[in-house]
This record gives C-alpha cells, structure tokens and sequence, in this order.
C-alpha cells in the first residue's frame, strides 16, 4: 500500500503513539479525534479496536477529543468518522499488533504462525507465553510512522466488529448522567452572554440597574465591544439577567436580512460566483422535449434538544476549555487565536452534549466560557445558552433554490439534463475561510473582519453542490452553481448539508419524468441505473415495501419513492413512505433498504438511518426559520415545529449484508430520500406537485384551492 | 425573598431556603445536586426536564419551587430501585432507545407514571403519554417499544 492511500486522519496524525498506548496493565488507550454527538461513534470505534488487537471492548479505554492526547482529526462530520476515522484506528491496531507479534515471534524463535492472542495476551500454539501487550511495551517503540501495510483482519474472521455491541455511553445516559452540562466542580461561576441579534448590530442601549434587579441577587456585568456577558455564583441569577437583557436591549447598525430573505426571489437577486461543470457527451444539445422544473428549500435550524454548554478554566496561564464541540482540536487552535494565546496553552476536552446534527453553538459557547474564564483566573466558568438564543443566534442551515432541466429522448429518457443551484455557504465552522467563526469574538472590539466565503469544496463532498449530480444514467450533464457569498447571516452545515434538497429535487423531477414517460416510479428509476448495488438497493427497498403489489390505496392515500447515494460514493439509501393526505400529511408506514458496506455496529447502524428517516420527514414537513425585523423570527418550539412522538409512523429498515466492501457513510444517507419520497407521495396523493419546502399544511391548503 | 421550602425528592425529605419564585428545575439541579432533569427550553415544550410530582409528569422548568412545598417529587434518578435499574431503564439499553439520549431523563419519569396507571398500554396510548416530549434524534419507535417491553417486565414481576 503506498502512502497516499492512508486515510486522512493517519495522513494528518502518522505516528502510532498518536493514536494508541499500553499504560494501565490490562487496558488500552487508543485516541480519536471523532466525538460522540449521539451518533454512537465511540462504541462502533473500540469494536474496531478491540477487533484488531485482539482484545475485549472493555479494555479499551476511547479517548476521544483531548486535544493534548487524541490525534487532531478535524470535525466530527460528513459521515466520515466511520470509513475515515475508523479505517485509520483500524490500520494502527492491525500494525502495532503485527509489531509485537513480530517481537514475540523472534523472542520465541517461532513463526508469527503459531501465535495468536486472546484479551491482548499472546499465545504460541494456544498456550500462554507469559508475554502480553503491556509486558512487551517496553520494548516496542510507538514513536514511528504507520506504514499502513500491516495485514488487517478479514472481515469473515470478525468476532466483534459486524457483531452487537451495546452502546457504552448509555448507561449513564438512562441514569441521567453523562452529559456536559451535569458536570459540577466547587465554585463554580455561571456566566450568560448577550446575543447580537444580526451580525454587527451596535448596542445602543442596555439598562443594566434594570437587568440587575431582573437577577435577583448580585451579579457582575462584562461588557467589552458588543460582547456583554453576566457572571455569577447563582445560575438562576444569570439565567434572569439575561433574559432581561435580551428584551431590554436596543441594537442599531451591522446587516440587517430583509423579510423575504431565503425566497427563491432573494437567492437570485444576490451576488454570485458562478462555476459550470459539464460531463458527458460534448457538443450540441439535442433536439426534443424540455421539461424543467424549480425547487427550493427554506431556511432551517438543527434544533438540538440540550442547549449549549461549555465550561473553562484559565490558571497559570493556561486555559482548559470542556466543550460538545464536533471538532475540538480545530476548536483549541481558534480559540488559541482569538483569545491570543499560544495554542500549546490551550487544551480542550471533549465531553458529550446534546445530539448534534451540524454545525451548532457548541464551539460559541467554548469561547464564551474561556473569554470570561480569562478574566477570572482560578474560577471554573460555566455557560448554558437559552432556547431563545440557540433559535435566534446558531449558525443557520441554508435556503437554497434548485431548478431542473431536462431534454427527453422518443422513449422520454433524459438524453440532456441539468441542474441549477443557487445558494449561501453551508460552512461557516472555525476555521473555515480563515475565519474564527466564533459569535463572541467576532462582537470583541477590533474583531478581524470576515475573509470572503467559499463553499465546502467538491473534493470534499461540496456544500451546495453535494449530492447536485444525480446518481443516474445520464448521458449529458451540466452544473451550475451560483453561490451566494454575501450572505448575511452565519450559514453553516446542517445534516447532509446541500444534498437533502438536491436529492429531494432530483427525485421530485425523476418522478415528474415517470409521468411523463407513463412509467411506473421504479421501473423509471431502474431504467436509468447500472450500478449494480444501486439496483439492489432500489429493487430491496420496491420489495420490503411490497411497491409491485400494491393494491388501490383509499382515496388520499399515495406511496412515493426516494434514493440517492449519499455524496456519491457513501451509503446507498432507498425510501417508500406511505402518506395519507388531508389538509396536511399523515405518515403511514416509511421502509427503507440501504447498503452501507461493511457495518461495524449494525444495530447503531439502524438507528442512525432510522433517525436520518425522522429527521428527514421533519425537515420537509414542519421546518422553516424565518426572519422579521431583521432578527430570527423562531424563538419557541412553537414557532418551530418539528416531527413528534404522535407524527411518527412504523419503519421498517433492511440493511444489506456487504461485508466485504469497505465501511460506506450512513449516518447521512437516508435524510434526503426520505423527503423526497415523502414529496412523492404527497404529489401523488394531490394531484398536483408543491416544489417549495416545507410541505405545510398552509401550503397543501392553498394548493388544494388555487384548483 | 428567600425562604424555607420542605417537600420529599425521590422519597426522601429536603428543605431548602431559596427564592419561592425560583423554578423547580434549578431547584433540583443546582441546590439539591440532581441534574438527572434536563434543561431544554425553559418554557415547558420540549419535556426534558419532566419530573413526577405526586405521581403526575409535570415540567419542572418554570414551576416554581412554592408551588411543590410539602408535595412528592420524582426525579429520574429515582427511578432506580435497590441499586437495581428500572424496567424501563433496562428496556431502553435493551432496544437501544437513545442516541445522544438528551431526552430520555424526561422520558423515563412520564413513561413511568404511565406504566404505573396502565401496564399494558397501546402503540396510541405510549404516543399519547411522550407527546409532551420533544426528540431530535429519531428514537420515538425504540422508546414506544421499549416501554412496552418494560411494561410486560412489569407485569411479569407483579405475578
């Protein structure tokens, strides 16, 4: 194996000692940077630990993003922490343990043949050596770069990974316990910040005796540039006073978004850049039908059950932050900058928060708790953000406006086809565009101004642009991507990122095109695709869903489908739900076939795509985040509702046994089919087809009138 | 106006002195150190921060305090009994009812109160119980089942 073919992370972090160390008799610490943020990532990486060195999950101890001790491995994202982070803990055990069988075998004087392990003890022909990992620490140096050319296992001699592992971080989870936000230390000062509520706003005014006597008992008042932050001892306290604060406060200047901000309207009137791709057949376009069609996705918010939470301490000139944050060490080198210290002072702990779905709050309030932190040296600083301020003042996941065009052939195939996106950035995390990223620094006097933005590039799966190529046979293909960098707002990465609404417009149109063609959804779909698995895929998901013998439904009852390869090259996903339609949806039944390779923890497995099914059927259903007076409008779960116990209907998953195929992404794959399936159906259910997000009982209302 | 407040958590008797008007929720978690209830919105629409009061799931996030004087209140943390799990706690590992489990604290007290009252509920009847609850994650199926699951537990011990 060359080099270049190591995964990312091991590229990025090459020595051994990075990632792994015998230290405790019995027990292995192997390193991660990917966190936890529920998609029970650290359980799926110790069975691949645990697998390759041939020991019991128990004696792995994970730790997972301290940034002093865990490689540096970016952010917790993309659905790579599995086939990227996990393939490159893979390699590192399957090469330390071929490093110490080695040294046994020559100890020994004995082929590496006649040895094995069991719970990190070697065996020579299945009899004790009295020689273990941590007898033989001492004389094998980890201080060297992985070659990644070590013998990993094959997949058929698997024992734990591929097998059941119960998630260990729920435990204490179901007892309450686990979560950053229960972490308690002696004097403790609670601290709340002031939001701006549009970027740049000025305070104008605050009345602070009001805000103090709102808090109900002493409270400090920090107040440099638009920054104002409230400290105290009591977290009620400081809950009050910012409450006060927030409707007492009277903002002027900064950027403003105007009402209509997001409409398709408003996308296309903004500035661009602009970059077409075409692929396929060059030359003239040719002759036929044209059918095109516009789609578009509002704005929405991750909504996160748990609010944000950080703590941080600032002693002897060395700052130590806890934060949920999806990328800690990326975290610790912008939190180094903005606050001006020398990195190797920072350190930053990685401790589990609410799910985290996208970009979230988490690393605003890692600097909101070390901003303060360093101005009361000693003290352990905490800050919780309010509902209010995790609606109003998060990074916010992108409108988008997306229009299809197609050219069809005499048998009504897509002989030329193209898709056109308009859209703001959908990464905005620290660090990107070489910007902090971070709400309070940026309110700081002399804030740097904001470097110009870009999108997630397409090499590593685009932001706007994910998932824009459809998966399909087609034999000419153009892209065309406006993006709109002059946003302004904090748009940034929410699941899936640009892919769920492409995806959700690919597969209304491929729809709108079965009709055309008079042909059944399916058989269309099928009569565009080669790859094999992407059939199997299609045709598993027809089959659990029994589509071929579906018998008339009762009126105001449809069924529609969805599929995507998830940024191309991740997990294969296909989605049938069934909906009955009155004034609004009502979701009857969704099943879901996927293939995602080689899967680690196949019920963790599950769950995600189960999840990414809820969250996908909430997304086009319910979400909206929309602006008034220049500020976020949303700041209750009233305002913004999402998919509840009683919207949930019963899913029905088959994941695709592929063992010997590499570790595909999932935790991403099934969100986009889903909404487009649910779109389907909808338009099946109708009549007639709404292109704009979200499907909202107003506007399936207003369709059903303007017949 | 601090004042003294007395009632029974998880069965054993407090009393703290505190602002009447302060919310339960930041009672419990800040002067009696259980910080098994969540807080998620602080406006009693997402349920993390459910509690038991009396037997009955009420929001703890803007109750406040004066208003449970005397009353019996139940936390997750007292779920638990004998140092073993509950059914129900033991039936969410079971089916894996969680991912980032945010939610589950607030789950688990109003699944309780309503496996005590109905032992074999329905699919509607579970649903009609967690509607107060919010869930980011997609886990609503798992929990529906495994409150089930607890509830046959239930019964099965009660024989």
């Amino acid at each position: 194996m060359i080099s270049n073919t190591l995964p990312l992370s091991l590229i990025d972090n090459p020595i051994l000692s990075q990632w792994i160390a015998f230290e405790q008799p019995g027990r292995v610490r192997v390193g991660s940077g990917k966190v936890e943020i529920g998609q029970g990532i650290l359980t799926a990486l110790t069975q691949i630990a645990a697998e390759e060195l041939d020991v019991r999950p128990e004696q792995i101890n994970l730790v997972s993003g301290q940034t002093d001790i865990s490689p540096a491995e970016g952010f917790t994202s993309g659905s790579y922490s599995i086939a990227v982070g996990g393939a490159s803990i893979r390699l590192v055990c399957a090469e330390v343990r071929s490093l110490f069988l080695d040294q046994v075998a020559e100890e020994l004087r004995c082929p590496v043949s006649e040895l094995s392990i069991e719970d990190g003890r070697f065996l020579r022909a299945g009899k004790e050596t009295g020689r273990d990992y941590w007898s033989m620490a001492g004389e094998i140096t980890l201080d060297r770069r992985a070659s990644g050319t070590a013998p990993v296992k094959r997949p058929s001699t698997y024992r734990i990974v591929g097998k059941h592992l119960p998630r260990l971080d729920l435990p204490a989870k179901v007892a309450g316990a686990g979560f950053i936000h229960d972490i308690a230390t002696e004097n403790l000062m609670h601290a709340r910040v002031l939001r701006q509520p549009w970027r740049g706003a000025n305070l104008a005014a605050l009345d602070e005796s009001a805000v103090r006597r709102a808090a109900g008992t002493p409270i400090e008042i920090i107040r440099e540039g638009e920054f104002v932050a409230f400290t105290s001892g009591s977290e009620l306290a400081v809950m009050r006073a910012s409450e006060a604060a927030r409707a007492l406060a009277q903002w002027q200047g900064g950027a403003q978004p105007p009402a209509d901000v997001g409409s398709p309207a408003w996308l296309k009137r903004q500035a661009s850049r602009d970059k077409t791709t075409d692929t396929g057949k060059p030359g003239r376009a040719p002759a036929g039908r044209m059918v095109e069609a516009s789609y578009s996705r509002p704005f929405l918010t991750y909504g996160s059950i748990g609010t944000s939470c950080a703590l941080a301490e600032f002693k002897d000139g060395a700052l130590k932050a806890w934060s949920h944050s999806q990328g800690p060490a990326v975290l610790r080198e912008w939190l180094a900058r903005a606050l001006g210290l020398p990195s190797a002072q920072v350190n930053v702990f990685h401790r589990q928060g609410a799910g985290a779905y996208g970009h979230n709050t988490a690393d605003d309030a890692a600097f909101d708790a070390s901003f303060i932190a360093m101005r009361h040296p000693g003290r352990t600083v905490r800050v919780q953000w309010s509902r209010e301020d995790e609606f109003a003042a998060a990074p916010i996941s992108t409108a988008m406006a997306i229009k299809l065009s197609a050219t069809l052939d005499k048998d009504n195939k897509p002989a030329d086809w193209k898709i056109e996106i308009w859209s703001p950035p959908h990464a905005q995390r620290p660090g990107m565009n070489g910007n902090s990223n971070l709400l309070g620094a940026a309110a700081l006097p002399n804030a740097p101004p904001l470097n110009p933005l870009g999108d997630v590039p397409d090499e590593r799966g685009g932001g706007a642009t994910r998932n824009a190529v459809a998966i399909y046979d087609l034999p000419r293909h153009r892209l065309i991507h406006h993006l709109l960098p002059e946003v302004p707002m904090r748009t940034s990465s929410l699941r899936g990122l640009g892919a769920w609404a492409n995806v959700f417009a690919i597969e209304s149109f491929i729809d709108e095109l079965a009709d055309i063609a008079g042909e059944d959804p399916v058989n269309y779909r099928l009569s565009l695709l080669t790859d094999p698995r992407a059939r199997r895929v299609v045709e598993t998901a027809a089959r659990l869903s029994g589509w071929f013998e579906q018998r008339k439904l009762p009126e105001g009852r449809a069924r529609g489908f969805g599929f995507a390869r998830y940024k191309n090259i991740a997990s294969f996903a296909a989605v049938v739900v069934e909906v009955e339609v009155d004034e609004d949806i009502s979701l009857k039944k969704i099943w879901c076939a996927a293939d995602a390779g080689l899967v680690i923890a196949p019920d963790g497995a599950r769950n995600q795509l189960e999840g990414g099914i809820i969250q996908g059927a909430s997304f086009v259903m319910r979400e909206q985040v929309r602006f008034e007076d220049g500020r976020v409008a949303n700041q209750t779960w009233d305002d913004y509702p999402i998919l509840r116990f009683s919207d949930i209907p019963e899913i029905e998953i088959e994941l695709i046994d592929n063992p010997n195929e590499p570790t595909l992404g999932l935790g991403e794959a099934s969100v986009g089919p889903t909404g487009a399936a649910i779109g389907n159906a909808l338009a099946r259910a109708l009549g007639r087809r709404i292109r704009d997000l979200p499907l909202t009982r107003e506007r399936i209302m207003a369709t059903l009138l303007s017949e | 106006m601090t004042e003294k407040y007395g009632f029974a958590v998880n069965g054993r008797p407090v009393s703290v002195e505190c602002d009447g008007t302060a919310p339960l929720l930041s009672v419990l978690r800040e002067y009696l150190g259980l910080r098994g209830s969540k807080f998620g919105c602080g406006t009693e629409q997402c349920g993390a921060c459910m509690v038991l009061i009396d037997g009955k799931p009420e929001y703890s996030c803007s109750r406040e305090v004066s208003t449970v004087a005397g009353r019996d209140v139940t936390t997750v943390e007292g779920l638990a009994k004998d140092g073993g799990l509950h059914p129900l706690q033991q039936a969410l590992l079971d089916e894996q009812a969680g991912q980032c489990g945010y939610c589950l604290s607030g789950i688990l007290v109003s699944a309780a109160a309503l496996l005590e009252k109905n032992p074999k509920p329905s699919r509607a009847e579970i649903i009609a119980a967690l509607d107060p609850h919010l869930c980011r994650c997609g886990i609503h199926n798992r929990v529906i089942r495994a409150v089930q699951k607890a509830g046959a537990a239930l019964a099965e011990t009660a024989r």
